[in-house]
C-alpha cells in the first residue's frame, strides 16, 4: 500500500481521487495547490504524486520541477491529471519531469488501473 | 471496485457555483484595453475546473459547452486573441448559461440547452474569426459537423459517466492508429509480439520504470514473457552514473496480446527510448535465444532496475487470473453505480449544506471541552453535598452559564455567513441594468465581510435586488438630465452593510432624484389610499410606496413596475422581524435603510402577562407601551375600541379576547396597552402586566404541535414554562382590526 499525495485545487476531484485511493486500501494525503503540495511532500515522503495541471499560487508543471530538484523526488513517479488531451501539456509535463499522465475526465476504475503501471 | 460519483456531486456544484463567481467578477473588473494577466488566468482556471469537473462526474452537458468557452479563454490567455466587449458580452452570458444548467442538473432535472446550444454556436464563430451576428451560420463544414455532433453527446440525457471503453480509446490511440496503418491489423500479434526497447538514459529520472512496465506486460500475455538486456552501452564502473539507464530490452511476449495494450504500457516514454514493436513470428517461440539468457548478466545494472531479473522467469510472482478477474469485477460493478447515482440524484437537491471555517468548529470543540470539565465539577459537588458548599455551587452555576452563553454564541455563528455572498451578484445587475437603460452607473460597495444567518441572506437577496433595480431605473437620471442639474453623468449606488445593536443595517443609497412626494401624494390619492383631503407629513408619503398595488413608474418598464411592488419589499422583510425606512431628499437622491436580525433562531423579545399566560412580542414591533387613560380611548360603532394616540386613532385589541384567556381586569381604563405595528398597521394591544425583555430562542409551535393563528411560534423560559410568541399581523386579521376599521374609525372621529 503505497503513500499517494494527490493535489488539485477542486476539491471535488481532490474528494474523488481520494476516496477512490482510500479505498484501495492506499494512504492518502491532500493538497489544493502547488506550493501546499511542495511543504507537504518535504514533511511526508511520498510514493507517488498525483498533480492537477492547472492551479493557483504554483502549476502543476512547476510542481514537478521542484519536487525533482528534491533528492528524495527525483525517481519518485508523479503523473499529472490533465484535461488537456492535446499533446502539448502532455510534453510540457513529461520535460518537467512527470512520469506521465491521467487524461480527465477519468473514473475511479481507470485512476486506480493508471496508477497500478506505477506502483509496485 | 465501485465507486458512487454522486457523491461528489455536491461538493462539485459548490466549487462550480464558486468558480462562476470567480469568472463572473473577473469579467466585470476587466479592463478591455489592458486586461490583467492574472485574472484572466484566474477566469480560465474556473472554466478549467468546471469542465474537468463536469466531465468526471457525468455532466457530458456542461463540459461539452464549458469546452469552447475555456478555448476562447486559452487563447485570450496565451496572448492569440484580444479580448473585446462582444466576447466579454458573451463570456458573461456563458456564466449565467453554465450557472443556469448546473442549478437544474443539481435539481435532477434534464437541463434546458437551448441557450447552450445558441451561445456555443456565437463561440464557435467567434473563435472562427467571425463576430457573431443574427445569421450565425458557420460556412465551414466541419465546424458545422462538429457543433451537430457535440448536440448530440448533450442532448444524450443517460449519457453515462465515462465508462471504462472511454478512456481506452483516449490512452490507446496510437496503438489504434498504429494498428491501421500497419498491415499488421489482429492478426500481427496473434503469436504475441518482438519488442525492442532501449530508453535513453535519464528515463529514470521521469519516474519511469522498466522493471514496473515489464511487470505489466508480463500481467498482460499471463507471465508468457521474456527479457533479455542489451548490455553493450555499459560503461566502465568507474564511468558509470549510477541515476542512469544503460540498458536495452528484448522482449518477447509469447501469447495473443492487443497491440493497443502494448502501447499503452509504452504510452509515456514513446518520445524518451527508442521503441520497436513487431509480429512475433510462430518459429521464434522455438528457436528460444531469450529464455536461455542467465539472470546474472543484468546484475551490473542500477539497483533500481534489478527486480527485472525476476521478470525472466515466466509467470514469477505474477497470478495470471488477476489481470482477467479484475476486469469482470469492474464490469458488473458498473449497473449497480449507474442506478445507486439516479437514486441519489433526487436526494441531493434537498440537502443543502454550509461551510464552516476551520476556526469556528475548533472554538465550538473547546466551548464544549469547557462545558464537560464545568458538568463533572458540579456532578462531583452534587454526590456529597453539604449546605457549605453553596458557595462552590453557585460558582459552578455560573461557569455553567458563561459556558452555555458561549457555546450558544459559538454554534449562532456557525450559521453567520459575510453578506457578501448576496452582494456579489450585485455589479453583474447594476452593469446589465445600466447598460439596458443606456444610465452610467457607479456602484460602490462597503461592509461585504459583515455576517449575517445564512437563512436571513438567502430571504433578502431578492428584496435588495428590487432596491437596487429601483434606484437605477427611478432614482438616478439619465446622463443628459444629470449634467443638466449640474451633477456628475455618472450616477453613484452605495450598498453598505454594518452592524449596529444586535441587527443588521443594511443601506441602498443612490444620489438620483429622490422620490416626487407630489407625485406619490396624487397617486395615493387616485388609487384611494389616502382621503382626497389628507394632509400628510412627507415621512407618511414615502410611506406610501410601500402599499400594495403602488407604483410610481409612468411607464411599466422592462425592470420594475413588474406587479412585484416594494409592498412585498416590506412584507419580505418584515417576514424576516426586520424594518425598512426610506428617506428622500429631491435631486439629492434616496435612501433605504433595512434592519435585519441577525439570526432566525433567537428573538429579542418583550414578555408580556395576561392573567396567568406569558407572551412574547418581537421587540421590533413594538412602537412604545402606553398607561391608557379614560380619555384616550373610544368605542367606534359598538364593535370596537380605539386608541387615540396623539393625532393618530389605533384599534384595540384584548390578548384575553382573542385567545380566551380569564383575567381579572375587566375595566379598559388604565390597562397598559402595547402599541405594536405590523405590516405598516398599529394597533394597540392590551395586557395585564410587562414584564422583562430577554433574548428568547424560537421552537416552531408547527412542528412540536399545529399551527395556530396569531402565534408565531414558542419558547421555554428560564423556569422551564413554554411561553408563546404573538405574530402581530396575523393577531391583527384574526381579531379583524384592520386599515379598513381605522378608516371609519377615522371618519367617526
Amino acid at each position: 500500500m503505497a503513500k499517494i499525495l494527490a493535489v488539485d485545487d477542486s476539491a471535488s476531484m481532490r474528494q474523488m481521487v481520494s476516496f477512490t485511493l482510500k479505498g484501495a486500501g492506499h494512504d492518502v494525503v491532500e493538497a489544493s495547490d502547488g506550493t501546499e503540495a511542495l511543504e507537504i511532500a518535504k514533511k511526508h515522503e511520498v510514493d507517488l504524486v498525483l498533480s492537477d495541471v492547472n492551479m493557483p499560487k504554483m502549476n502543476g508543471i512547476e510542481l514537478v520541477k521542484n519536487l525533482r530538484q528534491l533528492p528524495t523526488y527525483k525517481f519518485t513517479p508523479i503523473l499529472m491529471l490533465t484535461t488537456e488531451s492535446a499533446g502539448d501539456k502532455k510534453m510540457e509535463g513529461k520535460s518537467a519531469g512527470a512520469t506521465g499522465w491521467i487524461v480527465k475526465p477519468f473514473n475511479p476504475d481507470q485512476l486506480l488501473s493508471t496508477i497500478k503501471k506505477v506502483l509496485g | 471496485m465501485s465507486i458512487d460519483l454522486s457523491q461528489f456531486h455536491q461538493v462539485f456544484f459548490e466549487e462550480s457555483y464558486e468558480g462562476l463567481d470567480t469568472m463572473e467578477s473577473g469579467l466585470l473588473a476587466m479592463d478591455i484595453g489592458q486586461p490583467d494577466s492574472e485574472v484572466i488566468n484566474d477566469i480560465f482556471r474556473a472554466a478549467h475546473s468546471i469542465k474537468g469537473g463536469s466531465g468526471t462526474f457525468g455532466f457530458s452537458q456542461v463540459a461539452d459547452f464549458t469546452h469552447v468557452v475555456e478555448t476562447l479563454l486559452d487563447e485570450v490567455r496565451s496572448g492569440d486573441r484580444a479580448i473585446t466587449q462582444t466576447s466579454l458580452d458573451l463570456l458573461l452570458s456563458s456564466v449565467d448559461c453554465i450557472r443556469g444548467l448546473l442549478e437544474q442538473l443539481q435539481a435532477g432535472d434534464d437541463p434546458d440547452l437551448s441557450q447552450a446550444k445558441s451561445l456555443k454556436a456565437e463561440f464557435e464563430a467567434v473563435l472562427a474569426g467571425q463576430e457573431p451576428s443574427g445569421a450565425t451560420q458557420s460556412t465551414e463544414s466541419d465546424s458545422a459537423s462538429s457543433t451537430s455532433e457535440s448536440v448530440e453527446t448533450a442532448g444524450d440525457q443517460s449519457a453515462p459517466p465515462p465508462s471504462q471503453d472511454n478512456v481506452g480509446e483516449g490512452n490507446g490511440n496510437e496503438g489504434n492508429g498504429n494498428e491501421g496503418d500497419g498491415n499488421e491489423g489482429d492478426g500481427g500479434g496473434s503469436h504475441g509480439w518482438k519488442i525492442y526497447f532501449c530508453p535513453e538514459a535519464e528515463l529514470l529520472q521521469s519516474g519511469n520504470e522498466p522493471t514496473r512496465m515489464f511487470r505489466q506486460l508480463s500481467e498482460l500475455c499471463d507471465g508468457q514473457f521474456f527479457v533479455k538486456a542489451v548490455t553493450n552501452k555499459l560503461p566502465t564502473v568507474s564511468a558509470m552514473n549510477p541515476e542512469y539507464c544503460y540498458l536495452a530490452w528484448h522482449i518477447e511476449l509469447r501469447s495473443a496480446v492487443d497491440r493497443a495494450d502494448v502501447d499503452e504500457v509504452f504510452e509515456w516514454v514513446v518520445d524518451s527510448a527508442e521503441i520497436i514493436i513487431e509480429p512475433l513470428a510462430l518459429a521464434s517461440t522455438s528457436t528460444d535465444p531469450i529464455a536461455s539468457q542467465p539472470a546474472s548478466e543484468t546484475a551490473s545494472e542500477p539497483s533500481s532496475t534489478q527486480p527485472s531479473v525476476q521478470a525472466n522467469t515466466p509467470a514469477a510472482a505474477i497470478e495470471p487470473s488477476k489481470a482477467s478477474a479484475n476486469e469482470t469485477s469492474e464490469e458488473s460493478a458498473k449497473e449497480p453505480s449507474k442506478e445507486t447515482a439516479k437514486a441519489n440524484k433526487s436526494t441531493a437537491q434537498e440537502s443543502s449544506s454550509i461551510r464552516v471555517s476551520i476556526d469556528k468548529v475548533d472554538s465550538l470543540i473547546n466551548m464544549v471541552g469547557e462545558l464537560v470539565i464545568t458538568q463533572s465539577m458540579l456532578g462531583q459537588l452534587g454526590r456529597d453535598f453539604d449546605i457549605s458548599r453553596v458557595q462552590r455551587l453557585q460558582e459552578g452555576l455560573a461557569q455553567l452559564e458563561h459556558n452555555t452563553r458561549e457555546l450558544q454564541e459559538s454554534v449562532m455563528k456557525i450559521r453567520m455567513m459575510p453578506i457578501s455572498f448576496v452582494f456579489s451578484r450585485f455589479p453583474r445587475l447594476v452593469r446589465d441594468v445600466s447598460r439596458t437603460l443606456s444610465k452610467k452607473i457607479e456602484l460602490v460597495m462597503a461592509g461585504e465581510n459583515t455576517e449575517l444567518d445564512k437563512t436571513v441572506m438567502e430571504k433578502i437577496g431578492d428584496p435588495l435586488v428590487h432596491l437596487i433595480r429601483n434606484s437605477i431605473d427611478h432614482g438616478i437620471e439619465k446622463p443628459d438630465v444629470r449634467a443638466s442639474k449640474g451633477k456628475p453623468e455618472t450616477g453613484k449606488v452605495h450598498l453598505n452593510a454594518y452592524h449596529q445593536s444586535g441587527n443588521i443595517v443594511i443601506e441602498i443609497k443612490d444620489d438620483g432624484a429622490g422620490l416626487n412626494t407630489e407625485k406619490i401624494l396624487q397617486k395615493a390619492k387616485q388609487k384611494g389610499l389616502v382621503p382626497e383631503d389628507a394632509q400628510l407629513s412627507k415621512e407618511q408619503i414615502f410611506d406610501l410606496i410601500f402599499h400594495a398595488g403602488f407604483s410610481t413608474a409612468d411607464q411599466v418598464s422592462d425592470l420594475s413596475g413588474r406587479g412585484v411592488g416594494m409592498d412585498v419589499v416590506r412584507s419580505n422583510i418584515a417576514a424576516l422581524n426586520g424594518s425598512i425606512e426610506v428617506t428622500s431628499e429631491t435631486d439629492k437622491g434616496t435612501r433605504f435603510v433595512i434592519r435585519l436580525p441577525l439570526t432566525l433562531a433567537i428573538l429579542d423579545g418583550q414578555l408580556v402577562r395576561v392573567g396567568e399566560q406569558i407572551f412574547i412580542f418581537p421587540l421590533v414591533s413594538i412602537v412604545e407601551s402606553i398607561q391608557s387613560d379614560d380619555q384616550a380611548i373610544n368605542n367606534v360603532g359598538g364593535y370596537s375600541d380605539v386608541l387615540k394616540l396623539r393625532d393618530e386613532y389605533v384599534p384595540i385589541l384584548q390578548l384575553s379576547k382573542a385567545f380566551n384567556i380569564p383575567t381579572t381586569q375587566k375595566n379598559l381604563q388604565d390597562q397598559i396597552i402595547c402599541v405594536v405595528e405590523a405590516d405598516g398597521e398599529k394597533s394597540g394591544v392590551v395586557v395585564d402586566e410587562l414584564l422583562g425583555q430577554q433574548q428568547v430562542v424560537i421552537k416552531s409551535l408547527e412542528e412540536n404541535y399545529r399551527k395556530v393563528e396569531g402565534i408565531s411560534g414558542a419558547t421555554i423560559l428560564g423556569d422551564g414554562t413554554v411561553a408563546l410568541i404573538i405574530d402581530i399581523s396575523g393577531l391583527a386579521k384574526m381579531s379583524g382590526v384592520s386599515l379598513k376599521h381605522l378608516d371609519s374609525a377615522h371618519k367617526a372621529a
